[in-house]
């Protein structure tokens, strides 16, 4: 084969690891969605506060240490121990669900009817308080994550995948974590789908998704079903926030891949668990692709706008996505 | 008791449906623009204009702007940023080819241009509803910054990729560059502001504005009474976008001076200006003077309280800042979804029965 095919083939297969990534993120965004009719704008937050709690447990940091520090003129920073990343990730996922119930106790209770463009609005005001709340809790300093996740290229794949081409050809280049990221997500959706589908919580977060009174007059409680789900997206947070946060560093940039995620729910439908995938991995190939072809002819940096554009010229042919449920409109 | 209709005789149509048909809301506003007009300029001095009065002038322009996308045709924008990025270059490329023309024609024309690009925008609008925009409309912001980027035409192939407003002069005052004055930047900004803010009052009065209001309100039942949405839709965006452009314009040219795309018209301002619509009031442009004023004296007042006041560390108080800010935003939706115009409002209506209040 041709070192050309090889090389866009090579961007492919990268476009589609990033894609994993950005359908991880899009994934929290659908389960909240389709529970609650709200389009959570801080997602990308949460996932950025999430890894920053699990930073922050595993080295001990204080909370608050910089505000403390200010107010009481102390100068304490780390409690001395460090924590196994397993029981820091247990404690982070402890915080999550705190965290769930704290928004449905002081935000959500209060905004239900309420038009969805409230609710989208209440939570980027949420994303700007955490965004703020996480830079005090755990300082606004680059960190590096560390859960003993592997790095660097994958050998193995390199070395079996060199006799593809001629003498300048070294064998596919791809991230381990890139890989151990894929297998995350794959392993994700399976066990959410089989939980939505099989158990009995499940069931009724899809009853209440379905229809909120419905759901409300069958004995379901709207409540336990908005922290369930707020808990899940945390959940799912915080493995976008590991993954992301092992493979760039934890720092505020994270946050922005909520609006990453945004053109790939729009491909793949606001309401559909699949559909984050595909449209993941549809942008993430699309994007790759485009900047390895196009991007050198145009000035680069292409991949800030790509997602964005092709989502809205899909939009305009297909506007409920490729998997989302017909948009069906009465007067 | 002095806040009332009664006793206000109307003897014409021009006068029954006038903007402000209560006497003492007449001459506040007369007070308003006096002082605005009369005063100000004369005890301005460079802090007040450049961290206060300027800001809030240009955001009132661009958040009517938006308010008119948004709060009065329904149309969620998250691209106000690239919008104002538009106005900017557009206004420095119109300032480098024709050097002679005043500068107010050069806003102008930047607030023409962004009307346009705004409408090309604003086409997949008729197929695509809500979020869907909204998100639309980042390809806009993205777009449109990349392109200011990376497009060497736009900066007049300056090393810096930032453009600089170079001097102009308005009826023999210099408006832009180092030598104006503060009361010259608050004298064009107010001009603007006023003119725009009569537009925008008087457009959504009329025809048109009902029409956006019927979009907003239910677009299928408008379409079948007779509304043509194509028509509707479109003219927000260009009317928002002109506004917006004339922000974007303003606020490279007479506020900053010299501008880098990413820095200044960044995601970031696409989200303030929709925070002042909101903490304002959508569909109010009293809401947005409102909220443009209160989003741009928060910071103000928080910096000064916490770095100046309490002696923190300024990123420290940046931090403190985002919570408040965001923290607001909820209570404000959940206390009062309709924002500042509708204390404002409610207000007015407990004045009007006062002190008898039954």
């Amino acid at each position: 084969m041709p070192d050309q095919i090889l090389y866009a083939m090579e961007v492919m297969i990268n476009g589609l690891m990033a894609g994993v990534l950005y359908a991880l993120v899009a994934l929290g965004f659908v389960l909240i969605f389709k529970a609650s009719g709200i389009f959570n704008y801080a997602q990308g937050v949460l996932a950025l506060f999430a890894a920053l709690t699990l930073v922050g447990l595993q080295q001990g940091q204080i909370p608050f240490s910089h505000l403390i520090n200010a107010v009481f003129g102390t100068d304490v920073h780390h409690f001395g121990w460090e924590l196994p990343a397993i029981v820091a990730i247990v404690l982070t996922i402890g915080v999550m669900v705190l965290l769930a119930i704290v928004i449905e106790r002081f935000i959500l209770k209060y905004l239900v009817n309420q038009e969805p463009i409230i609710l989208f609005m209440a939570t980027i005001g949420l994303a700007y308080f955490m965004e703020g709340f996480g830079d005090i809790m755990w300082g606004s300093d680059i960190k590096t994550l560390d859960v003993g996740l592997p790095q660097g290229a994958s050998a193995w794949v390199e070395d079996n995948t060199a006799w593809l081409g001629g003498e300048g050809f070294y064998g596919f280049f791809i991230d381990k974590l890139d890989m151990v990221a894929a297998v995350v997500a794959a392993v994700l959706v399976i066990s959410l789908t089989l939980f939505s589908q099989y158990s009995k919580q499940g069931r009724a977060l899809r009853a209440v998704a379905d229809d909120h009174q419905a759901a409300l007059s069958v004995g379901i409680s709207l409540r336990f079903i908005w922290v369930l789900v707020w808990s899940i997206a945390g959940f799912v947070a915080l493995v976008a926030g590991i993954m992301w946060g092992a493979k760039s560093g934890v720092q505020f940039s994270l946050s922005l891949i909520a609006l990453k995620a945004l053109p790939v729910l729009m491909l793949g439908g606001f309401t559909s668990i699949p559909g984050a995938i595909v449209g993941g991995l549809i942008i993430g190939v699309g994007e790759k692709l485009f900047e390895f072809t196009i991007g050198p002819m145009v000035g680069g940096a292409t991949e800030n706008w790509f997602a964005y554009v092709l989502a809205l010229l899909f939009l305009v042919f297909r506007p409920q996505g490729l998997f989302g449920e017909k948009i069906i409109e009465r007067v | 008791m002095f806040y009332r209709e009664a006793g206000d005789f109307k003897t014409s149509y021009a006068d029954d449906s006038q903007t402000f048909p209560i006497k003492f809301d007449r001459w506040r506003y007369y007070v308003v623009l006096a002082v605005a007009f009369g005063v100000i300029p004369l005890v301005v001095n460079d802090y007040w204009a450049s961290s206060v009065l300027v800001p809030f002038l240009i955001y009132a322009i661009a958040a009517i702007g938006l308010n008119i996308l948004t709060g009065y045709c329904g149309q969620v924008s998250l691209g106000t940023g690239g919008f104002m990025a538009v106005g900017a270059y557009a206004c420095y490329k119109l300032m480098t080819a024709f050097p002679d023309i005043n500068i107010v024609f050069h806003v102008l024309g930047a607030g023409l241009i962004t009307a346009g690009v705004g409408v090309l925008f604003g086409l997949p609008s008729l197929r695509i509803k809500g979020f869907y925009l909204a998100v639309a409309t980042l390809a806009a912001q993205f777009f449109l910054v990349w392109l200011f980027n990376k497009v060497p035409w736009f900066y007049n192939y300056s090393a810096s990729g930032q453009i600089n407003a170079a001097e102009r002069t308005v009826l023999g005052v210099p408006v832009t560059g180092p030598n104006t004055e503060a009361w010259a930047q608050y004298m064009i900004c107010l001009v603007f502001l006023f003119a725009v803010a009569w537009v925008a009052r008087n457009l959504t009065r009329g025809t048109v504005g009902r029409s956006w209001m019927a979009i907003r309100d239910m677009d299928i039942a408008a379409e079948i009474i007779g509304v043509n949405p194509l028509k509707a839709k479109l003219t927000a965006f260009a009317v928002s976008s002109f506004f917006v452009g004339i922000a974007g314009a303003l606020f490279f040219s007479v506020y900053l001076g010299a501008v880098e795309v990413g820095e200044a018209f960044g995601i970031q301002k696409s989200f303030l200006v929709l925070f002042m619509i909101i903490i304002g009031g959508l569909g109010s442009i009293f809401g947005s003077l409102a909220g443009a004023a209160f989003l741009v004296l928060l910071p103000v007042f928080l910096k000064n309280l916490l770095v100046g006041g309490l002696g923190w560390a300024t990123d420290l108080a940046a931090h403190v800042e985002l919570m408040i800010v965001g923290a607001l935003i909820v209570v404000f939706l959940i206390v009062e979804p309709h924002g500042l115009a509708q204390l404002w409002r409610v207000g007015k209506e407990k004045l009007r029965l006062w002190p008898f209040p039954h």
